[in-house]
């Protein structure tokens, strides 16, 4: 874990509402794996005051990392207004990565939205692998196309909520429908999602009625991002042997059932 | 007196303190969390998170939320109980070179001796900080700090049960802290830390529900600055004994603000989160504004605030 004051390489917007930002630092990219984020102070003041967490989105040579963002609010509406050559001050990588599947599993990669970002890191280091990349968005100006970070051979799937492009409906429809396509051994499969709420309990749910294995990536509001302030709780499965896990130092990546799905809010 | 390396040392009753600067409460976990990026051993001390009788989960998320300049919190005081702390904990901290002092909270006044008996003749403990600011069960849920007469007896309790030096951590969500401060000091605290958090609330308006799932939380950040240095210049006033300032410092020259007004040393709680080396360079910036100024040592500086008499 690093804490740094690192050269922005550019941000810039590339879909609607949403950044990708390229920042430097060898040290980050040495230790960072997929699934895991940094801890950004997005300007150097006392407001606002937080640092906002992001998922690494991917990596470039041995010092290029790069964090994607949807401007939702204070803290990222002032990120889009820093410049190539600022300084930002990054913590991180923080948390608990992705378990890579096994040898012969097929990974399937299940994305809404901004949730495109840790899984696309992911998709990076599977790159050698067949992989099913799923990703849905609201509509056809808000897919992001990361392949300026780099250009995988990945089967790519696109859904969008209003139909103006790929398939018209939620991205679970795609996980649906390939499912029903391959049926296969459970094991066979391995499922990885990031995304709203909504999307990653439907994933979960298909993913518990074909005994398939599942991680999701989860987000919360943080304070500290290290496991020390105890905010970012997110309620234990009942079996678990603690009442609540969390979010930047037990996840951001939990296996399916580590959590308490049916409580698990909006945050 | 040597002007160019300042004695940062200070001295809370029979605890000295290499410097004043100490972690507060909460925001600084068992300290293990912090140790890659910064040298534990420079603090002045590391106050742990608030422990209780018997491990506590906290309350459901959301827990946290940020508002202008500061944050809410309603963690719920999550800890994993004084025995694990001890067993798996303080084995690490007390390698430190730097004082550990252990938080306490009890939902009844028995609780606070119970925890306080736990914690006697145990190595590595330098101090016992006692947070009255949580509900006395027994008084249907009112805090135990915002009742003079009950913070008193919370005191007396825990002196009774250690040999330790105590500290009584005084909420500000009373309507004037200076009779608690006073009736903690008449029962034997050996010194007082304020102020806690500052109770608020904020709403989702697209929801139109409480953003906390307690609906309330605690108020920190430097949103609470001012109102933290005024109740610590006020409390310093009112007693003999050593006041902790605490509430909102984000740099040396925040902490410098409640150093001249009285504070024998401070703590530092949120800042740790958006810089987790402010502890060290409050440090140095202290450090370093002694040199400037001529200051030797810190009873020079302490209470150092001049009001003009007309």
């Amino acid at each position: 874990m690093i804490d740094q004051d690192i050269e922005i390489l550019f941000n810039r917007m590339i879909a609607s509402e949403t950044f990708l930002m390229g920042l430097r630092s060898p040290e980050i990219v040495a230790a960072a794996k997929p699934g895991q984020f940094v801890m950004v102070r997005v300007g150097y003041g006392v407001d606002p005051l937080l640092r906002r967490p992001f998922s690494i989105c991917g990596l470039k040579e041995d010092d290029q990392f790069f964090v994607l963002y949807r401007v939702v609010g204070r803290g990222t509406a002032i990120l889009a207004e820093r410049k190539e050559g600022d300084r930002l001050s990054v913590l991180g990588p923080l948390g608990k990565g992705f378990e890579l599947p096994k040898p012969h599993q097929i990974p399937l990669l299940i994305a809404g939205g901004i949730g495109v970002a840790p899984l696309f890191f992911l998709a990076q280091t599977m790159k050698t692998r067949d992989i099913e990349f799923m990703m849905g968005f609201g509509s056809s100006n808000e897919i992001i196309d990361l392949n300026k970070i780099e250009a995988l051979n990945t089967n790519v799937s696109i859904a969008t909520d209003d139909g103006t492009a790929g398939h018209y409906g939620p991205v679970t429809d795609l996980l649906e429908a390939y499912l029903n396509q391959h049926i296969t051994g459970k094991d066979s499969l391995s499922l990885f999602s990031c995304g709203p709420v909504p999307m990653l309990k439907r994933v979960v749910d298909m993913a518990l009625d074909g005994g398939i294995s599942c991680q999701s990536s989860l987000e919360a509001f943080m304070a500290c991002g290290l496991g020390s302030c105890q905010g970012c709780a997110v309620k234990a499965a009942s079996k678990e042997s603690r009442e609540y896990y969390h979010v930047c130092r037990d996840g951001p990546v939990f296996p399916i059932h580590s959590v308490d799905w049916k409580i698990l809010k909006v945050c | 007196m040597n002007y160019s390396k300042p004695d940062l040392r200070t001295k809370l009753g029979s605890l000295e303190l290499k410097n004043p600067v100490m972690t507060a409460s909460g925001t600084f976990g068992y300290g293990k969390e912090f140790d890659s990026l910064l040298d534990l051993n420079l603090l002045g001390a590391i106050i742990v998170k608030g422990l209780s009788l018997k491990p506590r989960g906290g309350n459901p998320p959301p827990r946290i939320v940020e508002t202008p300049c500061g944050m809410l919190n309603a963690i719920g005081l999550a800890n994993i109980g004084v025995e694990a702390f001890i067993k798996d904990k303080l084995p690490w901290l007390k390698r430190l070179d730097t004082e550990i002092i252990v938080n306490i909270y009890g939902e009844s006044i028995d609780e606070y001796g119970e925890l306080a008996n736990l914690l006697k003749d145990v190595d590595g403990v330098s101090a016992i900080e006692v947070n009255i600011s949580c509900p006395n069960v027994d008084s249907g849920g009112m805090a135990f700090g915002t009742d003079p007469y009950v913070s008193a007896r919370v005191t007396e309790r825990v002196l009774k049960n250690t040999d330790r030096p105590v500290i009584v951590k005084l909420s500000p969500n009373v309507t004037d802290i200076r009779l608690v401060a006073k009736e903690v000091e008449g029962a034997g605290a050996d010194a007082l830390s304020l102020i806690n958090t500052l109770t608020g609330m904020a709403i989702d308006i697209e929801s139109r529900t409480p953003i906390l799932a307690n609906v309330s939380g605690g108020l920190s950040g430097p949103a609470i600055r001012p109102i933290a240095l005024h109740m610590i210049y006020q409390v310093v006033k009112t007693v003999e004994i050593p006041v902790i300032g605490v509430g909102g410092i984000m740099n040396y020259r925040d902490a410098l603000e409640f150093l001249i007004a009285g504070a024998t040393a401070i703590q530092v709680g949120t800042a740790n989160f958006v810089n987790p080396r402010v502890t060290i360079d409050i440090v140095e910036g202290i450090r370093r504004y002694c040199i400037e100024k001529g200051i030797a040592e810190m009873s020079e500086l302490i209470g150092s605030l001049e009001i003009a008499r007309d």
